[in-house]
Formats: structure tokens, C-alpha cells, sequence
């Protein structure tokens, strides 16, 4: 998992490793299932050792359980890095729970507006297409390339497709009161 | 500085009224300049086929202006309107809108003939389209003998016979397979490079990363705008997963 999609959890307010879990689950249903329970508390050792997150532990801290019992928050450098993640374009490698989770940590940590987000990686997408379409064309028919170029235009659309409906539940939710 | 081909201003159609009033276009502003192609995208009922027929001059709107190479065309005669649609703009559906007991030259002459053309000069211009679009060989076929992609062609054929100054199109791509889409791509591409003025409207994102400009439009309005020149960025690769 993204180390960044853990600091940006913990962007809205600092939280206990269980909560982090719960809210993944959450976000992610089924798609996250196969996830390893002691995974979150994997990258918030690799974070706060990056001096990312600092933890907190209630005195007196017991030798049981006090991964649980920690309290997690973001450092100066950690908020630096989720900004910076939010705007990072991360396609083509085609990680959708990582740019879904940008949109949900953004939302809930009022740090970024979603659909500027989704405007940004839709335009970049459009770029792309433009440039797989061009190529497609400039192709003759048949050639062995085309088809490749076909694969690549075909997903390339599918992203699209899923963006808008980003865009339009992200509109909803935010016309919501 | 450009000309500008077409040019709308607050540009409107309502149908209903009081509680039922729906306002499939809301007051839109577009500037299309000549050689330019614009792609107008939006989910289905956003109001883009409303403004097709609105510009196109197929549909009257309830305020606003248009102006059609210089010309305001929104207040004139039934009469002078028809004679507009004949002669300046070239539309192009979705449904190809080919009459099927007429051959492939029949219907692409057709508005020629209509516009007061001689047979012969029709007949020499609907010859020399059909070469234009690769469908010389078929010029005695009946559409129903064509592929669909090949309909769409001799349909674009056919919106050129009068040398409009602007290609109206309505999903032009929506009944066709990967391969047809291509080609009719391809022949927006070449008419671009020969400098016909196009506005597409459409859901194929193909479409829209080809335009020159794209509009988003929701609940009858422009939402967004992209300008997508530009050369490559030689990233073919990564999107082939070759690298990266």
C-alpha cells in the first residue's frame, strides 16, 4: 500500500492505528479485504521513522497492545508530503484505489477539492488519448502496432469513463449539505 | 487573428414553463473560429444535441443570438433558414441519415441538386467527394450494401456537397466499431488539415482528445474548457507499460 494514502488519512486528524483501518475499510469495501490487518501499522513504522508521523503513547504504556493504543499525527513534513501527493498525476500505472483514496483523504481532511483533482488527472488522461489516438491514426490498417494502440486507447477511455463518474458523485456529495 | 465562423451569445432554449420549465441550453457563449475543431462533450440531456440544432439552424432558440460567418441567423424567415441550412452548414448524425433507395453518388449530389446546381456540376462534385472520403468504388452502391463506418463517410461526403463553412456532427461516431471510428477520425483529421470549420458533439472521448478544443457541458451550460494542441510527449511507451 501507498505510505501516502496512510499520511493523508491522518491529514483530517490525529488517529489510532485501528481507526486508520476502519477508515480504509471503509473507502475501499471488498477491494480492500485482501488487505493484511498489521499492514497500516507496517507503514506508520516506515513513516514515523521517515519522520513523517510522530505517535503519542498514553502513560504508562503497556508491553501488550500499544501499537493499538498509539495515537498517530502528522509532522510539518508529513502535511508537506500529502500536499504534494494530492496533486501528483500518477497515471499511467493504473492505481485506482490509490487516486480513490486521494479523492476520499482529500475530501475529509478539507485539503484539496476532489473535483479539481479528478479535473487534473482528466485532462492529463485527455492529453494522453490524444496522443495514443493520433498515433492509432497516423497506423495503416492492420498493422501490428494499431492493434497495440487500440489496447492502450481502449483503457485509456475506461479511465476516462470511471474519472466522470468520479466527477459526478463527487459533485453530489459536495452539493449535499 | 482568426475569423470567427460561428459566434453565440447568451444563447438559450427552454421548453415547458412555471414549475415544468426545463432549460436544455442556459445561456451559452461559443466562438468557433474558422479551421477550428471543437468538441462539445457532456452526459446524455446536457443540452449538446439541443445546441447542434440551435446552430445548425434545425431548432429556433428562446433568447439569444447567433451569428453564422458574420451574419446574425437566429431571427430569420423559415424560408431564408432553410436555404442556410442547405448551403452554409453540413450536418452529420448518427444514424448516417442516408436515404437507402438512392445510390451512394445520389445521396452525396442530393443537397447540390437542392441548392439549384446543375446535374452535371452535382454529379463532378459528389464524384470528386467520394474520392475524398475513399469511397470512389461504391458511388453506384446502395448504402444499405456499405459497412457503417462507410455510411458515416459517404454521410460526411454528403454535409461537404456545398462547401459549408461549418460541419455540424452529431454523435457521428456512435454506431461504430473500433476500426470505423478510425476512419471517420481520420477524415475529420484530413478535412481539419483543409481547413473546414467542425463542431462535434459527442460522448466518444476519442473524438474530444482529436478536437482542437473541448467543452464540457452540463444541465444546458459550459462547465469547463480544455485546449488539447500541442505535439507529442513521446510517452507511448510508459502507455504501453513498456517503461515505468
Amino acid at each position: 500500500m501507498q505510505q501516502e494514502v496512510v499520511l493523508a488519512l491522518l491529514a483530517k486528524e490525529p488517529s489510532h492505528g485501528y481507526q486508520l483501518r476502519a477508515r480504509l475499510r471503509q473507502a475501499l469495501g471488498p477491494v480492500g479485504e485482501a488487505m493484511n490487518a498489521g499492514q497500516v501499522y507496517v507503514v506508520l513504522t516506515r513513516l514515523e521513522k521517515a519522520g513523517l508521523v510522530t505517535t503519542e503513547s498514553p502513560a504508562p504504556a503497556t508491553a501488550k497492545d500499544t501499537a493499538d493504543r498509539k495515537t498517530y499525527a502528522l509532522t510539518a513534513k508529513g502535511q508537506h508530503r500529502v500536499a504534494e501527493w494530492l496533486t501528483e498525476v500518477s497515471w499511467p500505472k493504473p492505481d485506482l484505489a490509490e487516486f480513490h483514496l486521494k479523492l476520499v483523504a482529500a475530501a475529509a481532511a478539507g485539503l484539496a477539492d476532489p473535483l479539481s483533482i479528478v479535473d487534473t488527472q482528466r485532462r492529463e488522461l485527455l492529453r494522453r488519448l490524444r496522443e495514443a489516438q493520433r498515433a492509432a491514426m497516423a497506423e495503416p490498417d492492420g498493422s501490428d502496432a494499431a492493434l497495440l494502440l487500440e489496447g492502450i486507447v481502449l483503457r485509456l477511455q475506461a479511465d476516462l469513463r470511471w474519472l466522470e463518474a468520479c466527477e459526478r458523485s463527487w459533485t453530489t456529495r459536495r452539493s449535499a449539505p | 487573428m482568426s475569423t470567427t465562423i460561428l459566434s453565440t451569445r447568451g444563447l438559450t432554449k427552454t421548453y415547458g414553463d412555471g414549475e415544468s420549465l426545463v432549460r436544455a441550453v442556459d445561456g451559452v457563449d461559443l466562438d468557433v473560429a474558422a479551421g477550428e475543431t471543437v468538441a462539445v462533450m457532456g452526459p446524455s440531456g446536457c443540452g449538446k444535441s439541443t445546441l447542434l440544432h440551435l446552430v445548425g439552424g434545425l431548432d429556433r432558440p428562446t433568447a439569444g443570438e447567433i451569428h453564422l460567418a458574420g451574419r446574425r441567423v437566429d431571427q430569420l424567415t423559415e424560408r431564408t433558414l432553410a436555404r442556410l441550412r442547405r448551403t452554409d452548414v453540413g450536418f452529420v448524425f448518427q444514424a448516417f441519415h442516408l436515404m437507402d433507395e438512392l445510390t451512394v453518388v445520389e445521396n452525396v449530389e442530393l443537397p447540390a441538386l437542392l441548392a439549384g446546381r446543375s446535374p452535371r456540376a452535382a454529379r463532378a462534385r459528389a464524384t470528386e467527394l467520394l474520392r475524398r472520403v475513399g469511397l470512389a468504388a461504391k458511388a453506384a452502391a446502395l448504402p444499405t450494401a456499405l459497412s457503417g463506418g462507410q455510411r458515416q463517410r459517404v454521410a460526411v461526403a454528403r454535409a461537404l456537397s456545398n462547401e459549408p463553412v461549418l460541419v455540424l456532427a452529431d454523435e457521428p461516431t456512435g454506431n461504430l466499431d473500433s476500426a470505423a471510428t478510425l476512419d471517420v477520425l481520420r477524415l475529420f483529421e484530413e478535412l481539419h488539415e483543409a481547413g473546414q470549420t467542425l463542431v462535434i458533439v459527442t460522448h466518444d472521448e476519442r473524438i474530444a482528445a482529436t478536437a482542437d478544443r473541448l467543452i464540457s457541458m452540463r444541465d444546458g451550460a459550459f462547465v469547463d474548457e480544455t485546449r488539447l494542441t500541442g505535439g507529442t510527449s513521446g510517452r507511448l511507451g510508459a502507455l504501453a507499460e513498456l517503461e515505468g
